[in-house]
């Protein structure tokens, strides 16, 4: 499936996918599972290559899927995220990202459209303007990061469910999938898209989103893991494919839920 | 069919000495928790590398998974024969009557008076049928900090479908906190342990024959 990538305006995609380059494993993709002193006396006992290479390597990934499997299941749409109250919002929040604060998207708002395709009615791309005027919802809820910290923000936007009916999205479909400025990427399940606090955010802490926090567009959402929330959307589609994502891809969990 | 059990002795060393000391089920999951706490502590040292709770890390050398996506794969597959193993163990040892018999009572004062005996070199290891006051409490201590360490860990893995779990523990940062310290208590729990059992070489001979 092709589908036409534009680069925003005043991004420069080639700069962009040199810093995602800079960030990938040190070493080769094969040597992923390696450096495994407490393990290789085993390995050494058993004669076989059991802890390196692709046997492993691709067993894990079997056991992930299962994973993935598993939080679909445990994933209850009516459980909400614990919310917080003002006094406890991290200020300045913190930037986060696999590339340095001053390298990150810097998009123009004036010529800046949110791109809409897959299996929705009305493709039309959304202007900054028309976006800000859709009914905003607020929340104060946790990031946790894949890395173990977390951070609480408050972030502001329109719910993500109330904007895929408002684009006559087929909301039967598997997935959501999104672009972003700087070559990054997600696909969402759909049941997580439609869940009340999953918020296309525009805002944080009631102010327009800073470039630091994904300007112009995050999608938020407080019962996936921070990477499953990816910022400068420029892009969202609707579709029965899993498209992957930048770090899923990479070996991340695909589901990654909370 | 019938077999003769003089013509076929069964292949363990000194078979007709002594009863069983350790059944099958205690030596199979014994091993398999063994297996699955080394991948899990392992792992867990790369995951908590990158974003250390306290001042250090640990060596990349002996942190297993390479980098953070390696070693969350290893933790979420491992924890499935952890857990599994687990349950059937704590369950046999529930239903055969074996915790009631082997680790309980632990009276405070027995403990003492063997803790003494041991660091004097006076404990004796004739019947290691029985275990002394000193074992039953960190074998009971263990088994707790297994526990606590499997549900402080779904606490963070699911800190929203699971809430209450993670409120239990007092919020996912302290969750985490508690995570690493049952992770620590096992540590210091297996090293203990295995200098023990090499002091005492039949306990380990027990723990794989069986007698």
């Amino acid at each position: 499936m092709s589908r036409p990538r534009k680069a925003p305006s005043g991004v420069d995609p080639n700069l962009l996918i040199e810093d995602a380059a800079k960030l990938l494993p040190v070493r080769s993709r094969r040597s992923f599972l390696r450096g495994v002193v407490s393990l290789g006396a085993l390995a050494t006992l058993t004669g076989c290559d059991i802890i390196d290479g692709d046997t492993s390597e691709n067993a894990l990934r079997i056991v992930s899927r299962f994973n993935d499997w598993v939080q679909a299941r445990l994933f209850n749409p009516h459980t909400l995220a614990p919310t917080y109250p003002e006094s406890a919002v991290m200020r300045p929040f913190r930037f986060n990202a696999y590339y340095a604060e001053d390298e990150a998207p810097d998009i123009d708002g004036e010529k800046y459209q949110l791109e809409i395709g897959g299996l929705v009615d009305n493709k039309k791309p959304w202007t900054l303007p028309e976006l800000y005027k859709l009914p905003e919802v607020s929340q104060i809820t946790r990031l946790v990061c894949v890395e173990g910290w977390s951070a609480i923000g408050s972030w502001q936007g329109v719910k993500l469910s109330h904007f895929l009916r408002l684009i006559g999205a087929d909301t039967g479909a598997k997935y959501v999938w999104f672009q972003c400025a700087e070559g990054y990427s997600n696909t969402i399940d759909m049941p997580t898209a439609l869940h009340p606090q999953t918020q296309l955010t525009l805002k944080f802490d009631h102010k327009i989103l800073p470039r630091a926090y994904g300007f112009p567009i995050r999608i938020r959402i407080p019962t996936k893991l921070g990477f499953k929330n990816p910022k400068y959307v420029t892009a969202l589609w609707v579709q029965n494919n899993d498209a992957g994502g930048y770090w899923e891809n990479q070996g991340y969990n695909w589901f990654s839920g909370l | 069919m019938t077999i003769d059990a003089a013509t076929n002795p069964p292949m363990v060393p000194n078979a007709a000495a002594g009863p069983v000391i350790h059944p099958a089920w205690v030596r199979v999951t014994h091993w398999t928790n063994a297996l699955a706490m080394l991948i899990m502590i392992g792992s867990g040292w790369q995951i908590y590398d990158a974003s250390p709770l306290f001042g250090f890390t640990f060596p990349r050398q002996i942190a297993l998974g390479d980098w953070l996506a390696g070693a969350l794969l290893w933790h979420f597959a491992a924890m499935w024969l952890l857990v599994i193993n687990g349950v059937a163990y704590v369950s046999l040892g529930i239903l055969s009557g074996r915790f009631r018999t082997k680790l309980f009572p632990i009276r405070p004062r027995e403990v003492m008076r063997d803790f003494v005996a041991a660091l004097r070199g006076k404990l004796s290891h004739e019947d290691l049928s029985a275990y002394n006051a000193v074992q039953k409490l960190l074998y009971a201590g263990a088994l707790l900090a297994g526990i606590v360490i499997v549900l402080s860990g779904l606490s963070i893995w699911k800190p929203v479908q699971f809430w209450w779990l993670t409120d239990f523990f007092g919020g996912y940062n302290t969750a985490r906190y508690v995570h690493f310290a049952a992770m620590a208590s096992i540590v210091t729990f297996l090293t203990v342990h295995v200098v023990l059992a090499l002091i005492v070489p039949k306990s380990l001979r027990a723990m794989i024959f069986g007698r």
